[in-house]
């Protein structure tokens, strides 16, 4: 069991947190512009790297905040947590 | 009791505490100490059990946690009854019973036992090549396997037992006490590390605690001395906390584990009361030091299995630490030194060895040379290749091992024995190494997998990182703790040790017969009864990975996961097969280690704490109201209030008659609420919900639909506009943490420009909704200072008012299609407003409903229930909901996916009213709906999502999904069920006052 290390709130265990899936996928500001298949891109389209893979978190037993994490899927390292809107630290 | 077996042993075993037990209905004695295994063994009693596929004797074969044969049945029949123990764990106590499992009538005379006589044909995978055919047969066969099968029995009344869970946190975790544990505990504590040591066994000291060995001494002590001297120590350091009888179960990433403290299954039954079980601790720990050891290996030969077969490193144990003696007429059969440790025990105390077989030519260490001078006849080169005796061996016979090891030679000799050692060196207990995510790397000079890549802040010490004698244990150990703690470790710099063993092994992991292979039973895996010859027949058959091979012959799959075993498959594996073992891996260790019990898992969590649930602030006027209750998400809600013999149908009727005809009331609470507040707070709404909400009035609600960006219905309810910058939104009860987490991750990471706050308030307030033409009379006496006109206080609208001078707010809104009034208020008023209104409504039978009626009322009117009519393939559109989505806004969520060129396919699946063609019958929930039944195969055309009797309309009404449902209103369609087909007409799902007059009914 991960020990996540929330930017609000410091080291907690895994079971107060939820995954939701890959980060930095911004929602598009019109969506009635896109083809079907750009929206699709958006809606249906998500990696599964194995090596580092940014992800987004909700301290969801916490404070409830969402911030987002690089992990390294091969060997559940987690490289980095940082808050939503800032740029990953690692690559 | 066989007084020969038994031996005065020094510190171990009290003489002067006889305990009594009984196993198989018979009664024996043993002492305190004594483990089961060891009071059998000094009761003469090697044959405890039978094995699974053929029902062979066996016996006990190890001294530990690695047992297969020895499992037993505690306490059969009783609360306490626990099936497959390791018999070699169990300490014994007054009034034990115990018995052997998998045998019918007896262990001595087993009717399984004709599977070994058939076993030619029970190769491996025989039950999966057999009973596969014809799939409808299986059912037949699997009561009969089951039968004869089967490992124990689970009991049968609720287990007395406490069980708990407690958080550990530490710096250093120290797995095993042998010496390198102790070594390590001690050096950490001392350093100012916080330390906690742990230890399966009932003692710290692990082998070496009893190793009185003239050949391995350190600073010139007996190891056993110099170990006691150190135990002493470590006892009374501030810093070090011990658990014994603590057994690691599974150690995961980021070094978390979990381990079993047992605190009373050493207890009599009768001390056991109130008292905890087990514990099961969760550890975080900073760092991890795993001393677990080594198992050691047994010799793959022709009939391997016989009881008084056993590891010699548990002979050992066996009198060393227990003062039992295994056999009167001892063998030993190994490939490496260290059954001449064994000899020497046996010597020492005048216990006559026949001889000892060796698979090597050269023996030459120091200990080996001293077992010859006491005039041991050591066969060196040679092998056994059979063994005789059915309830217990009584001979082998032993052949020359050709120089490549391949074939045996020459003239076969035979030699009694009443006990056979077998010693093919040692495999370091890796296990929870690996399922910590570590890789292993394999030693090519003596075939062991070793700890290489740790994933975590860890370390490996003594035998199970792969040092077997005791300077190089000792060395290691302490050069790793150096770097690993970033510590001076002059704490043992003037440390002497001799060690008299040599590492040499001449490892051949199937050895030779004069047989053929197909007429041996070498067991790799005794508790599976896996063979030599299953293994290689896997490999002809094309299994090639390990875990195939693993999972067709079920090698390493018992509930000891082949700690014995496993290495001996591999090792054939790639010797069939011409491949390296390295390349193979290892099959994967699962946790737990060894096996936990229920309890355990669950801790406290059981009966009425298994799952937390919700009650309303009403809660308990229902219980007194003989309401019967359904779960939704946590809540328990009032399901419907039967009144004398009343079924459900008959409440339902009668309640949703009331509802309509004067007055009926309703328990909401559970209905989830978000308050809403900022200045962005109408822009917002309009993001989540389908249709336009900037402006609604202050005072006002609104219904609204949430989609997924999917377009998908995710859920509904009325929001309220409280203020300019204030709204109190519903959501239904099962989606209410959802919607709420969905709303906060849009704010957070799409929108946090935003100016919006939202807080759950669902548990805040009680919600009480009266409906029915008389609904207004009733709510005017309990809040008699409001204007309840439909002038001033119109469907659709809130007001804020006061009972007595609790504030409230009341919303006239309907989930029912009658005139209805839900009154909020602080949760704790909640039962004594719901009893005003019951007194309120006295005159006008006013009806306490539950889910079910309002699931009933709903449906006359067509109103959906997210999650029971929908099941998030459904868009507004299939739910011929057009009306709500916004053609004006320019976004929000979901929008853009209902013209997706599959949302707006004609034929999908909508909701439509199902009618029965018999206005009485009424359809099952879940049921297809198909056009034609003669068509083969019939085609789906949707399922009945909703069904009920209305007793308003006197007819069956249903919902339900069809494809392209929308266009076929007036056609027949056909519900077929398992005798019958019942005909139905698609009609508009309103089935009741579609123009909404009863909104503002007068009587
Ligand atoms: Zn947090």
């Amino acid at each position: 069991m991960f020990l996540i290390n929330c930017p609000f709130c410091g080291e907690r265990e895994q079971s107060e947190f939820k995954a939701g899936g890959e980060a930095h996928i911004v929602r598009p500001k019109q969506p009635t512009e896109l083809s079907d298949d750009e929206w699709a891109e958006y809606l249906f389209m998500r990696k599964n790297i194995k090596g580092v893979q940014f992800e987004r978190w909700n301290h969801i037993h916490g404070c409830r905040k969402w911030f987002n994490m690089a992990r390294d899927t091969s060997n559940d390292q987690i490289k980095a947590v940082y808050k939503m809107g800032e740029k990953p630290p690692v690559k | 009791m066989s007084n020969n077996l038994r031996f005065k042993t020094s510190k171990f075993i009290d003489e002067t505490y006889r305990v009594s037990f009984k196993f198989n209905n018979k009664t024996y004695f043993g002492f305190k100490g004594d483990t089961l295994a060891s009071a059998l063994l000094a009761n003469g009693i090697h044959l405890v059990g039978r094995s699974f596929k053929y029902h062979r004797p066996r016996g006990i074969m190890t001294s530990g946690s690695e047992e297969p044969n020895a499992i037993i049945q505690l306490h059969d029949n009783s609360s306490r009854t626990e099936p497959n123990v390791r018999a070699t764990e169990v300490e014994i106590y007054e009034g034990l019973v115990a018995s052997s499992q998998n045998c019918w009538p007896s262990v001595n005379f087993d009717i399984g036992g004709i599977n070994n006589l058939l076993s030619p044909i029970l190769p491996a995978g025989f039950y999966y090549k057999t009973f596969m055919w014809p799939a409808s047969f299986w059912k037949k066969y699997e009561y009969f396997i089951r039968k004869s099968a089967g490992l124990g029995k689970s009991p049968k009344v609720a287990d007395p037992d406490i069980y708990e869970h407690n958080y550990i946190h530490c710096d250093v975790l120290v797995i095993g006490a042998g010496v390198s544990g102790i070594m390590s505990a001690k050096m950490a504590a001392k350093n100012g590390f916080k330390t906690l040591l742990v230890d399966e066994k009932p003692y710290l000291g692990g082998s070496s605690i009893y190793d009185n060995s003239e050949f391995s001494k350190i600073n010139n002590q007996l190891t056993s001395s110099w170990l006691e001297k150190e135990i002493n120590e470590i006892s009374k350091l501030e810093n070090l906390e011990i658990k014994l009888r603590t057994s690691v179960a599974a150690f995961h990433g980021y070094n978390f584990l979990l381990a079993r403290e047992s605190l009373t299954d050493h207890l009599p039954i009768n001390q056991r009361d109130n008292k905890v079980r087990h514990r099961l601790l969760k550890i975080r720990a900073k760092k991890v030091i795993t001393a677990t050891g080594s198992i050691e290996r047994p010799l793959i030969f022709d009939n391997n299995d016989r009881p008084g077969i056993l590891l010699s490193s548990a002979i050992k144990k066996y009198i060393d630490l227990y003062g039992v003696a295994c056999g009167e007429n001892n063998v030993l059969f190994t490939n490496n030194d260290t059954a001449y440790e064994t000899a020497m025990s046996l010597i020492q105390r005048g216990i006559k060895i026949n001889a000892i077989i060796d698979n090597r030519e050269q023996v030459d260490s120091k200990i080996c040379y001293e077992v010859e001078k006491n005039n041991i006849k050591i066969f060196k080169g040679f092998s056994v290749v059979d063994t005789y005796g059915y309830r217990r061996i009584n001979k082998i016979s032993i052949m020359k091992l050709s120089k490549d090891g391949q074939t045996v030679i020459g003239d076969k000799t035979k030699l009694n024995c009443d006990c056979l050692g077998v010693s093919g060196g040692w495999t370091p207990a890796v296990h929870l190494f690996t399922q910590s995510g570590g890789k292993l790397k394999f030693r090519e000079e003596d075939q062991v997998f070793i700890p290489d890549v740790y994933p975590s802040d860890q370390i490996s010490v003594g035998s199970c990182n792969g040092d077997f004698v005791l300077d190089e244990i000792i060395k290691n150990t302490l050069s790793s703790l150096k770097k690993f703690l970033n510590i001076d470790n002059s704490e043992y710099k003037t440390l002497e040790i001799i060690s008299g063993l040599n590492q040499s092994k001449r490892n051949i992991w199937l050895l030779p017969s004069d047989k053929t292979i197909g007429k041996t039973k070498s067991f790799v895996d005794y508790q599976n009864d896996a063979t030599s010859k299953d293994i290689k027949l896997a490999l002809r058959e094309g299994f090639r990975s390990i875990e195939h091979v693993k999972r067709y012959t079920t090698t390493g799959m018992g509930t000891d996961q082949g700690k014995l075993g496993n290495m001996h498959a591999l090792g054939i594996i790639s010797e069939t097969a011409g491949t390296k073992i390295g390349e193979h891996g290892t099959t994967t260790f699962r946790p737990p280690y060894t096996p936990l019990t229920f309890g355990t898992i669950v801790g406290r969590n059981v009966g009425e704490f298994f799952d937390i649930f919700r009650r309303t602030p009403i809660h308990d006027w229902h219980v007194k109201n003989n309401a019967e209750f359904e779960n939704v998400g946590q809540w328990k809600r009032a399901w419907y209030y039967p009144k004398e013999n009343e079924n459900m149908h008959q409440a339902v009727q009668r309640e949703s008659k009331a509802a309509r005809d004067s007055a009926g009331i309703l328990d909401a609470s559970t209905l989830g609420k978000i308050d809403i507040q900022g200045t962005d707070a109408s822009e917002f709404l309009n993001r989540v919900y389908t249709n336009a909400w900037s402006k609604l009035a202050v005072g006002k609600c609104r219904y609204g639909l949430m989609l997924n960006e999917d377009g998908m219905v995710y859920d509904d309810g009325v929001t309220t506009r409280l203020g300019e910058n204030h709204y109190i939104m519903t959501t239904t009860t099962g989606g209410a943490a959802n919607v709420l987490g969905k709303l906060e991750d849009y704010l957070q990471t799409e929108w946090p420009e935003l100016d919006v706050y939202l807080s759950s308030v669902t548990d805040h307030y009680a919600t009480i909704s009266v409906c029915g033409p008389n609904s207004k009379k009733i709510v005017s006496k309990v809040i008699p200072d409001l204007d309840f006109s439909d002038e001033k206080f119109p469907h659709m609208s809130f007001k804020n008012a006061k009972i007595g001078n609790i504030k409230c707010r009341v919303m006239r809104i309907s989930f029912t299609g009658e005139q209805s009034y839900e009154i909020n208020i602080q949760a704790n008023f909640g039962k004594s407003v719901w009893e005003k209104c019951m007194d309120a409504g006295k005159d006008f039978n006013i009806t306490p409903y539950g889910t079910e009626t309002m699931h009933l009322l709903r449906a006359e009117k067509g109103f959906i229930i997210v999650g029971q009519d929908t099941d998030a393939t459904l868009t507004p559109i299939d739910l011929q909901m057009d009306w709500i989505v916004s053609k004006k806004k320019y976004d929000f969520i979901g929008k853009r996916s209902l013209y997706r060129s599959d949302t707006i396919r004609e034929d999908r699946k909508q909701l439509v009213g199902l009618l029965t063609e018999n206005p009485e019958e009424v359809l099952e929930e879940g049921a297809q709906i198909v056009s034609d039944v003669k068509k083969s195969p019939i085609e789906m055309l949707g399922h009945v999502t909703s069904s009920y009797y209305s007793p308003n309309l006197k007819k069956s009404i249903a919902l339900g999904v069809v494809k392209s449902g929308k266009n076929m209103v007036g056609q027949k369609l056909i519900i077929p069920m398992e005798n019958k087909n019942i005909n139905v007409i698609v009609a508009d799902p309103v089935f009741l006052d579609k123009e909404g007059k009863r909104l503002n009914a007068k009587l």
